[in-house]
């Protein structure tokens, strides 16, 4: 007697019709989201691309025109200026931002001023940039002038409550029973934490400061009372106006026909740092997880 | 399958499966009460906040012997167990109570650092806890701690460490490799071996067998008798076969009811040589909890 067939096909319902139905609208949502992001990269490199790859490097080296009816690239002092606001600024807050986090999370627990500071913490990640740029001028711009310095200031305080958001994260999800191990062995906490609590967070934060890093690249409320508006290569931090990307797109965006083709070159020169600025850190985090 | 010892009991429940008493190795000779005691403990107490965890602990612990702490759930050994190298530091609001000596020093007494004690007790957990770190990084830590930095140094220290643990043949073309690869058993003895990298006096040990299949668990038995005689190893079982079978003195604990506060808190009932307690309980309870009548 042969054995009764077992039917395991799939049953026609209502079940997987759902389950398509939900699977063609989640589709959709991401095409949807993809739109304006195809949009935005590809009007980027259409009205930004000529200029930039017109003479190679030309646009990352050549001063700003003075005139700006004349044609032609020329963005390397805004480069310059982006890149030291930039590395000023990072320089001051990741350090701050994960310090302060691993004192938040290690040390301060639920104390007082624990909780203190992590209020405050969440309280500036709302306050608008023009307003921290405001505070920078009263603080440091009257006194020393503009300078690269002074936009570093206030994207460092733009980005300081980020890195402490995503460095305490990060840290809470490491496990407890890795620091057990470490004490165990006879290692203090500040060695524990160094040695082993940080390492194994780093790839998290990595991710975190860089949110904040481009974040800050392309502010430019802040820089407007800072920085300055020169268009000469300024090398220096502390001393002289300087310009960056975002102001100058700001002031050739609606110039002469010329001077907007600079704007775009500008906005396509800072779109790109970010992208490298992503993959850079996307590669070191890789090799910290590659060695896990 | 019929068990093969006969239970030592007079009347069968009928609803329990037939219990094996554990089986003890032949010619163990009773364990020297002339070694030097190691660990001193007086009434110890344990509190976590305002709840009594473990009460009235009085104990020694001998040299170069493996004692093991039998129980059931929540009695109070593994608490026991982490108050011998001031791990309890780390859980705010746990307090031990009592004198807890160590070679004659009160190891909390104000003065005593925790980073020191931890030096020369060791400990291994439930869960294997292998930093993600490489290999050779996770048994050189112990030993960068304390100062050693030349690579020669730390090489031998880690060849050492790790064939006392059984682990050289196994991992010493990966050394660079991440601890996280290896299995569950080899985990286990990397970090065995990392806490014996330090060359510490006591192994803790806190139920190191129970995430491990049995082959894992013989070797690490096996370990553990080897390493008796260069340590003083305390061990934490729920398995009281693997108690009889590997340690030299045994201490069983319970968790009793009060009746005041209707908290649980756990109690030493028996300590005695391994042979004798298995053999011939003194008390009562032990002797319900080692026939399977209860745990």
């Amino acid at each position: 007697m042969t054995a009764p067939v077992l039917d395991l096909r799939a049953r026609p319902s209502w079940r997987s019709v759902k389950d398509r139905l939900m699977t063609g609208l989640m589709i959709a949502a991401v095409a949807i989201v993809l739109v304006p992001l195809a949009a935005v990269l590809s009007s980027l490199i259409a009205r930004g691309g000529g200029i930039v790859l017109a003479a190679f490097p030309d646009f990352f080296t050549e001063e700003i025109p003075r005139f700006s009816r004349r044609a032609g690239p020329g963005m390397g002092p805004a480069v310059v200026g982006t890149l030291l606001v930039t590395a000023a600024a990072t320089a001051m807050a990741v350090p701050l931002g994960v310090l302060g986090a691993v004192y938040l999370h290690e040390y301060g627990g639920r104390g007082r001023l624990a909780r203190l500071v992590r209020f405050m913490a969440t309280v500036m990640t709302g306050v608008p940039s023009i307003v921290m740029g405001l505070f920078v001028y009263l603080l440091w711009t009257i006194r020393f002038g503009f300078s690269a310095f002074g936009g570093a200031l206030a994207l460092a305080c733009l980005m300081l409550p980020v890195v402490i958001g995503a460095s305490e994260q990060m840290l809470r999800l490491v496990p407890g029973h890795l620091r057990e191990a470490s004490y165990a062995l006879g290692a203090t906490k500040s060695r524990t934490i160094l040695t082993v609590v940080l390492p194994a967070a780093l790839p998290g934060i990595v991710s975190g400061c860089l949110l904040a890093v481009a974040r800050a690249a392309g502010e430019t409320a802040p820089l407007l009372f800072a920085v300055g508006a020169a268009k000469a290569f300024n090398w220096s931090v502390l001393h002289d106006a300087n310009t960056a990307l975002s102001m100058q797109i700001f002031g050739n965006a609606m110039d002469v026909p010329a001077a907007q083709d600079r704007a775009w070159g500008a906005a396509l020169t800072l779109v790109l740092l970010t992208f490298l600025l992503t993959l850079t850190a996307r590669l070191v985090t890789g090799r910290f997880a590659r060695r896990r | 399958m019929e068990p093969a010892i006969a239970i030592p009991t007079s009347t069968p429940t009928p609803t329990r499966p037939p219990h094996v008493a554990p089986v003890l190795p032949e010619r163990r000779s009773a364990p020297s009460l002339d070694a030097p005691a190691v660990f001193d403990l007086e009434d110890v107490e344990i509190y976590y906040g305002a709840f009594r965890a473990v009460r009235g602990v009085s104990m020694k612990i001998y040299e170069h012997q493996i004692t093991a702490f039998i129980g059931p759930s929540g009695c109070g050994k593994t608490t026991v167990l982490r108050a011998f190298n001031r791990m309890h530091d780390t859980t705010p609001g746990a307090r031990v109570a009592g004198k807890l000596r160590y070679h004659g020093v009160d190891l909390y007494a104000p003065e005593v650092s925790a980073t020191e004690v931890r030096r020369r007790i060791g400990m291994v957990f439930q869960k294997p806890n292998p930093f993600p770190k490489s290999i050779y990084d996770n048994i050189a830590f112990g030993p960068r701690i304390n100062g050693v930095s030349d690579r020669t140094r730390l090489d031998e220290i880690v060849e050492r460490s790790l064939r006392s643990a059984a682990l050289w043949d196994e991992v010493k073309d990966r050394l660079d490799r991440s601890a996280l690869g290896l299995s569950g058993g080899q985990q286990q003895r990397l970090c065995i071996a990392r806490t014996i990298a330090v060359e510490p006096e006591v192994v803790l040990m806190d139920e190191p067998c129970s995430a491990l299949d049995p082959i894992a668990t013989a070797r690490i038995e096996e370990l553990m008798r080897e390493l008796k005689s260069r340590f003083t190893i305390v061990i934490v079982t729920h398995n009281m076969q693997q108690a009889a079978r590997t340690s030299d003195r045994t201490a069983f604990f319970t968790a009793e009811l009060d009746s005041k506060t209707d908290q649980r808190t756990g109690t030493l009932v028996e300590y005695d040589a391994t042979a004798r307690l298995f053999s011939n309980p003194r008390d009562e309870r032990t002797e319900n909890y080692i026939t399977g009548r209860f745990g």
